[in-house]
């Protein structure tokens, strides 16, 4: 039975429920209980947005502090993958990917291939990501592009609650590495959740809402930024397909074709750098396998080329927004030869 | 405790085993060396010879329960954890019939059901791996134990020094042994490790650091026993520094311009495999007779293994984009 959690709710009720069922889960991570070796509680935080919290005790001896060495613990995860373990490690944010990514994309994705498809490496990375908090350069950034790009990692992004607990089972139980995306302007955000354990199959995109004038392609965050300006170009008349990719690799390429196939405009909506990005992956599988559909230029909405700043004047204007992304709409429905 | 005494504890079987695995290591490198100069062995080749006391006296205490990480370096870890050599042989050739399919090469053998979590490209990205094999063992009580094999380069990358501390801060059954060939590349360990020893980094780890003669089986055998029989029991982790030279150069093709003379004095004086046949045929525990008879099987072992890689087929397109993923 559904009722309204958050997404930080929800992603621990998944880690909760995996663990219930599957004793080679486990969680590790900078502060995950929070406390170790301290005079007071042990299970002080639960990771520094509370996620983990409560599993502690739940799960005893499962759930592991770690010193703040992310190549060793990131490293050691993905080991412990290959030695049995389904183990979920927090990457607290993602911006720290430099000080460990040897391990996720030199060892982690290429175990498998490298080894003649004898290794298993299941594991996954928690990561927070994305601008909003003030959180300035080094604690903001999107990344997933780049891990997108690197062959045998998956990378999964809810921007639901409901999405969040489905596809954390999923990542849990899927034998490949996942690079799971969590945006820190999400945690508080609540909606309906079952109870009930599910997975969400990856590589399947979700069209959260309906229309036949201009598909919106986007993700994360950015799927709420984008309902919002859908609703009020409603209110224009224009009709917007926003389609929610949730994993960008595995992607789902034909939802996005099929719905261009349709609609003749596509906008896309990604809160990462312009260059390199899913803004310009989509935007180039669809100028390659859709442009006989396309009855005005594609229109990619991201923030600018530059690193997060921190003063709220200038973050605001570097997160895209819904006025931005109603701006492109009509520049696509506008666009005359 | 001497070496004679030390030589005594081993049954003969065991010391037969030791030396063939050694002479396996030996003979397989000195062929890939021959076979290289040929250009018929394509990418990069980093040699193992000289070094073989070192895979030999710790994997053969080993068992199914545990986990090794090697290096670049990793022919001579990989046979010494039983991965067959005919296999490895054609992973170096890049044939189909290889180790890892002809899609690992020699810096990627890898044989996760020996125990062998693969020789690595990546100097330093042994050690994290193997703080979360010891971490599998330790969470299921199996008893294992994980080795991380690097070298003197290694053990200046922050990953092998984070992981020394995480294997302390969490009482890992896990083994450190920095293989202190006196060349990263092509500069010297003299200058690039900072402090008199690697092992003396064990202290700042809260773990014991131990200095072993790495041209000597019986040196290498008994600290690693010890420091696995520690490990297993609970005891935490161990750092274990072999000191000795390797035969060739960084890879093949090096021509070595920045060593002096030391390889031939190591051969003629040092040499593990001469040192250990001097030992054991002196007190008796095995005859020049039963070392002849090994290295008769195992230049048989090598030849068939170079035949049979040369004759093997390459992988085909349809390899090429086959297990990214287990499902994607």
């Amino acid at each position: 039975m559904a009722r309204n959690i958050t997404y930080r709710e929800a992603l621990n009720e998944a880690l909760a429920q995996e663990m219930e069922r599957d004793e080679s889960v486990i969680v590790m991570g900078e502060d995950n209980a929070g406390g170790a070796g301290s005079p007071g509680a042990q299970d002080a935080w639960g990771g520094v947005l509370g996620v983990t919290k409560g599993l502690y005790h739940k799960f005893p001896g499962r759930v592991l502090d770690t010193p703040i060495s992310e190549s060793a613990f990131i490293g050691a995860a993905i080991g412990a993958a290959t030695a049995g373990l389904r183990p979920v490690a927090e990457l607290m944010f993602v911006d720290f990917m430099g000080v460990c990514f040897d391990q996720i994309y030199n060892q982690a994705a290429k175990f498998r291939y490298m080894f003649g498809g004898k290794a298993v490496t299941p594991v996954v990375i928690r990561t927070m990501y994305g601008a909003g908090l003030r959180a300035a350069a080094q604690h903001s950034q999107c990344l997933y592009p780049l891990f997108t790009h690197i062959p045998g990692l998956k990378v999964v992004l809810p921007a639901t609650p409901y999405d969040a607990k489905g596809l954390m089972i999923q990542a849990i139980r899927d034998n490949d590495p996942v690079m799971f995306f969590e945006h820190k302007a999400l945690y508080d955000l609540a909606g309906p959740v079952p109870e009930e354990s599910y997975a969400l199959p990856f590589g399947e995109a979700n069209v959260v809402r309906e229309g036949g004038d201009v598909t919106i392609v986007t993700l994360g965050r950015m799927v709420h930024t984008s309902l919002e300006a859908a609703g009020r170009l409603a209110a224009d008349g224009v009709q917007c397909e926003v389609i929610d990719l949730r994993t960008t690799s595995p992607l789902d390429e034909d939802t996005v074709l099929e719905s261009v196939e349709g609609t003749g405009r596509l906008v896309v909506v990604d809160e990462a750098h312009p260059r390199c990005s899913i803004a310009t992956d989509i935007s180039a599988l669809v100028a390659r396998k859709a442009f006989g559909a396309l009855q005005a230029p594609i229109e990619m909405v991201t923030a600018p080329h530059t690193p997060v700043p921190f003063s709220k004047a200038l973050e605001d204007l570097y997160i895209p927004d819904a006025q931005r992304v109603a701006n492109a709409v009509k520049t696509v429905t506008g666009w005359t030869r | 405790m001497t070496q004679t005494a030390e030589g005594k504890a081993l049954s003969r079987e065991r010391l037969l085993s030791a030396y063939r695995m050694m002479r396996t290591i030996r003979e397989f490198e000195e062929r890939v060396h021959a076979e290289f100069a040929t250009g018929e062995i394509p990418g990069f080749v980093h040699l193992y010879a000289g070094e073989e006391a070192s895979a030999a006296g710790v994997c053969i205490n080993l068992d199914d329960r545990d986990t090794i990480a090697s290096t670049h370096r990793g022919h001579g870890h990989c046979i010494a954890r039983g991965v067959d050599v005919g296999e490895m042989m054609a992973e170096i050739y890049g044939r189909k019939t290889g180790s890892c399919h002809g899609k690992g090469g020699s810096m990627h053998i890898a044989d996760l059901s020996k125990g062998m979590l693969g020789a690595n490209g990546i100097v330093g990205g042994g050690p994290p791996l193997i703080c979360g094999a010891a971490l599998a063992a330790k969470i299921k009580g199996t008893g294992g134990v994980g080795v991380a094999f690097f070298g003197d380069g290694g053990s200046n990358q922050g990953t092998t020094l984070e992981s020394m501390n995480l294997a302390s801060v969490w009482n890992l059954p896990a083994i450190f042994v920095a293989e202190n060939n006196g060349y990263a590349e092509t500069t010297s360990s003299t200058w690039s490790v900072a402090s008199d020893n690697i092992a003396d980094r064990a202290a700042g780890f809260g773990m014991p650091g131990v200095i072993v003669d790495g041209f000597d089986f019986f040196a290498v055998h008994e600290t690693a026993s010890e420091a696995i029989a520690r490990a297993r029991a609970g005891g935490g982790p161990t750092l274990i520094e072999m000191k000795f030279t390797r035969y060739y150069g960084h890879f093949e093709g090096d021509q070595q311009t920045y060593r002096a003379d030391e390889v031939a004095h190591a051969r003629a004086e040092l040499d593990c495999l001469k040192r250990f046949a001097g030992l054991v045929t002196q007190t008796g525990e095995l005859t020049r007779a039963d070392l002849d008879a090994v290295d008769a099987d195992v230049a048989a072992l090598i030849d068939q293994a170079v035949e049979e890689a040369q004759a093997a087929p390459l992988p085909t397109a349809a390899d090429l984009l086959t297990d990214v993923y287990v499902r994607y």
